[in-house]
């Protein structure tokens, strides 16, 4: 067991991970059930695979901060330091537009999509992380279609009262209060009960249409664009509340990793254990909602959820361990967006689409990097 | 002696069905109680109770002489539920990652230590998987879980293991290995209270047996009960006992 089977000297505290890799190589000597593809799959050394993690996380993290900063200095574009910052921003999108050949980056628009976009690469995947081995990954879905109603009944109310304010954050009111009500079924019905959930999915999409229905000729607004996703629904202010948003989520998560980690692993000895599950489980509905609420502007209602678990499935394939299985998630989700983004601008198609199909086809790439060894995730409980 | 565990007079239904009924009994500090009933029994029911995952319809449970229900020092008890073992689930989780749980209930909010990590460590190694600390838990033999959920409670420093049916799928020889690690846990001072299907196996390990069927057949030491009738009552004595007495 004592042999550097990682070869890259790399020497562990306590030489867990060696004598492990040592065990796997060995053939598992232990027997019983251990699945025989993991014995003898070979992979990339722990040191290795950590390493790049790490930097495609720094990468992640870099790219979100610049793209934060972007929402910011828009923002702040009339004051005095901001303003300058602003004007080398637009000129480094002129450069990018006169190198790639295109007409994208130049604009404003384009840049706070793509904020949207990435953050969104970096938070639906983080939540999703706990939603699908939770196996709560429809909720995302019913929460997705809470706020389409939540965006129908901000569209009646600001054509009716002329009360002028965002459309998001009624959406966002209105997708809080739906993973209240989805906590509230849950702790009611055996597990998560897929019934009243499937009810409350496609019931508020439909309380959604018929407000449309109602309200169309009230108002011009582009709905497709809340359906499918569209670059060009994401409006100055859609972009600030994601920078506001995601920073929420990141540190929501990051303060309550451990009991959400606890409480999706073993829910049961969690409770013994005192934690509050009932708040905790909320907690993750409603960043659930906020994540949705953010996502839908790039990716549209109906494609939502897939970002929350696309990129969960693609990382749970080959995850050595949880934290692994969070950072590939993230990294895989802004792979997936930025890949999407490309797709999307390169051909002119919707953004949701191109986002989710890339998203699919790096899903597919981890089913054969594992050796062809679907994992078993449910959808739902 | 200091009683764990007291229930007194405590009721429970799921909807019209009474799943235990006017059960009183208390498990000492230090005892190995091993709790038996044929299947539906109640069994997990009463152990649920005995934790506070369900709240009794009638009577009263106190947890290290708390009322259950205020009870907030989690991190005495170590639970391995039946569905933590059996489930085949995807989740990828590492041994240490499921045995740093049990650490969670003292950190709260805050950061592990290295003082955290040591004592995860050293869990690992007592029930005998330190090679496999890097493994994904779902990658284990059943006997492996059931030593890295015992770890988890370890690292918990709990006084109190709650096992129910810890060794189903368990092959004969992890089994005996798996109840040895009991014993030195027990002998260590940690009070054991284990849900068995196998009663050959529960006479021969724990010092008291509860045996029940809804209501409370037989509490009492391992010796009164095997020779008592309470068996033959509680699982209807229809002469379908595996009673095999070693």
């Amino acid at each position: 067991m004592t042999r550097d089977t990682a070869g890259d000297g790399r020497t562990d505290a306590d030489g867990g991970a060696d004598a492990s890799e040592a065990a796997a190589d060995g053939g598992a000597a232990d027997g019983g059930t251990t699945p025989a593809s993991v014995a003898s799959a070979p992979r990339p050394s722990r040191g290795l695979r950590r390493t790049i993690e790490l930097a495609g996380i720094a990468v992640t993290a870099v790219v979100a901060a610049v793209m934060l900063g972007f929402v910011f200095l828009y923002w702040a574009q009339d004051l005095p330091i901001a303003s300058d910052l602003y004007a080398a921003f637009r000129s480094v999108g002129r450069g990018m537009d006169a190198a790639f050949g295109t007409n994208v980056f130049r604009h404003p628009i384009m840049w706070q999509s793509m904020a949207t976009g990435v953050l969104v690469g970096v938070v639906a995947p983080l939540v999703g992380s706990f939603l699908v081995h939770r196996e709560m990954a429809l909720i995302g879905e019913t929460l997705a279609h809470t706020a389409f109603a939540g965006v129908a009944i901000g569209i009646l109310v600001n054509a009716s009262t002329g009360w002028d304010g965002s459309l998001l954050l009624v959406a966002l009111l209105v997708s809080i209060a739906g993973a209240l009500v989805v906590q509230w079924l849950t702790e009611r019905t055996d597990a998560y009960g897929d019934v009243p959930i499937a009810i409350m999915l496609s019931g508020s999409f439909a309380v959604g249409t018929l407000i449309i229905s109602y309200g169309r000729g009230l108002t011009g607004i582009n709905i497709e664009g809340y359906l499918f996703g569209n670059l060009a629904v994401v409006t100055a202010e859609g972009a600030r509340l994601m920078g506001v948003l995601s920073m929420i989520v990141v540190v929501g998560v990051l303060a309550t990793y451990k009991q959400l980690l606890f409480i999706t692993f073993d829910e049961q000895a969690a409770r013994v254990a005192q934690l509050n599950v009932t708040g905790y489980n909320t907690l993750l509905v409603v960043l659930t909602a906020v994540v949705v609420v953010g996502a839908m502007q790039v990716l549209g209602v109906i494609l939502v959820a897939a970002m929350l678990v696309v990129p969960v499935a693609a990382a749970s394939q080959i995850a050595r361990s949880f934290r692994e299985t969070t950072y590939l998630s993230v990294i895989f989700g802004q792979l997936a967006v930025i890949g999407g983004f490309a797709v999307s601008i390169g051909f002119g198609l919707p953004s949701g689409g191109s986002i989710v199909v890339t998203a699919i086809a790096i899903y597919l790439a981890t089913i054969v990097g594992s050796g062809f060894s679907v994992k078993a995730i449910s959808a739902h409980g | 002696m200091t009683s764990i565990i007291d229930l007194d007079h405590v009721t429970f239904s799921y909807g019209d069905t009474v799943a235990v009924r006017d059960v009183s009994l208390s498990v000492e500090a230090g005892e190995f109680l091993g709790l038996v009933g044929p299947n539906g029994s109640g069994k997990t029911t009463l152990l649920h109770l005995m934790l506070g995952l369900h709240a009794p319809d009638e009577g009263t449970v106190e947890l290290f002489g708390q009322p259950v229900e205020a009870f907030d020092d989690g991190g005495r008890i170590g639970y391995v539920s039946q569905k933590a073992t059996s489930r085949g689930g995807a989740m990828p989780v590492t041994v240490r990652e499921c045995v740093t749980m049990g650490r969670f209930a003292h950190a709260g909010h805050g950061r592990l230590t290295d003082a955290d990590r040591a004592t995860v460590a050293d869990a690992i190694e007592t029930v005998g998987i330190g090679d496999l600390a890097d493994r994904l838990v779902t990658e284990l033999s059943g006997g492996q879980k059931q030593r890295a959920y015992i770890a988890r409670a370890l690292a918990s420093d709990a006084d109190l293991l709650a096992l129910d049916e810890p060794t189903v799928g368990v092959d004969a020889e992890s089994r005996d290995a798996f109840y040895a690690l009991l014993d030195d846990l027990n002998d260590d001072g940690i009070t054991i209270v284990l849900i068995e299907h196998d009663i050959g196996v529960v006479t021969d390990r724990a010092s008291r047996i509860a045996c029940i069927n809804t209501e409370l057949y037989h509490h009492g030491d391992t010796e009164s009960f095997v020779e008592s009738d309470a068996l033959a009552e509680a699982y209807g004595a229809t002469g379908q006992v595996l009673h095999h007495h070693h």
